[in-house]
């Protein structure tokens, strides 16, 4: 079992190979999207390297529930419902959703995933 | 106008490797203003001779049901230029293969010369157009058989590839 510094480490090398960022971008607190730069086909490059480094599988939908974000019955006027948000906790249980809760536009919900939410998946997965 | 960028292939093993031949050829047009008395294959053409070597690869995996298209390049290096009377002798090796996409690692050699070496992401086209064809109005099946895919193509186990049935009715008499 790797420790938390060894996940950080291969997570942030991934990281850094998928989005061409400085070691020294990769901070826990750094939002994928907004501090990072990541594009929606970084996620797929990002995918596959936490794969390959971890040997696991992580199966689309998994790490970023495009289902529920584009489920009717959870989003109304483009913002999660608190169905939607219920969901989306026994969902995503590694994620911290607190701020993305104060606003909960479906548009912002890429932009709040942020290192340590990433950490915290790989580790719920070795 | 077709965009072959490569001319044949050589070797196919399904959702393994892939090897197929670009050969470069004076009387090809652009090679004389790129550059006036110097031809010189375009880079950007040799990537996508080794991104359609690595998503023919791709879509046969899915017996070219699924749609595959180039998505990023993360790494792309390049050797030496490719000039008129060189073949180039793409290769391409499959790293991983999912619903979303697929990773490959990509060469070109002249001979034994290491020419070009890429690392190619490709993303399968999403649900919403995957019922239309990527090449609307041509013959699918053709194409694939004047790239010598039936003819080479393997699976793992050494038994011959099977030629889709989806795409027999699309067969010229």
């Amino acid at each position: 079992m790797p420790s938390k510094e060894e996940v950080f480490e291969k997570v942030r090398e991934a990281l850094v190979d998928a989005l061409g960022v400085d070691d020294d971008e990769v901070t826990p607190k750094a939002t994928l999207v907004g501090d990072l730069g990541a594009e929606s086909i970084d996620f797929l490059d990002i995918v596959f390297r936490l794969e390959k480094s971890f040997d696991i599988k992580i199966p689309r939908g998994e790490l970023f529930p495009e289902d529920i974000l584009t489920n009717t019955d959870y989003v109304t006027d483009g913002k999660i419902n608190a169905e939607g948000l219920t969901e989306l906790k026994k969902r995503m249980p590694f994620a911290d959703l607190s701020k993305f809760e104060e606003n909960p536009v479906v548009q912002e919900f890429a932009t709040s995933l942020t290192v340590q939410d990433m950490c915290n998946y790989v580790e719920s997965k070795v | 106008m077709r965009w072959f960028w490569i001319d044949r292939f050589t070797e196919l093993v399904s959702g393994e490797t892939a090897t197929a031949i670009k050969t470069i050829s004076l009387s090809e047009e652009h090679l004389h203003d790129h550059f006036s008395g110097i031809p010189t294959m375009p880079n950007s053409l040799i990537l996508e001779g080794m991104a359609q070597t690595a998503g023919m690869l791709v879509s046969q995996y899915n017996a070219f049901k699924e749609r595959v298209i180039l998505a990023k390049v993360p790494r792309l290096v390049f050797h030496c230029r490719g000039v008129p009377g060189d073949t180039l002798t793409y290769h391409a090796q499959l790293e991983a293969i999912e619903e979303s996409g697929a990773r490959a690692i990509t060469t070109s050699h002249i001979g034994d010369r290491l020419q070009a070496e890429a690392e190619i992401l490709f993303a399968h086209i999403d649900r919403e157009t995957a019922h239309r064809p990527l090449f609307a109005g041509e013959d699918f099946g053709d194409l694939l058989r004047s790239l010598r895919i039936f003819e080479v193509g393997r699976n793992p186990d050494g038994s011959k590839l099977s030629y889709p049935e989806h795409l027999l009715s699309q067969a010229s008499p």
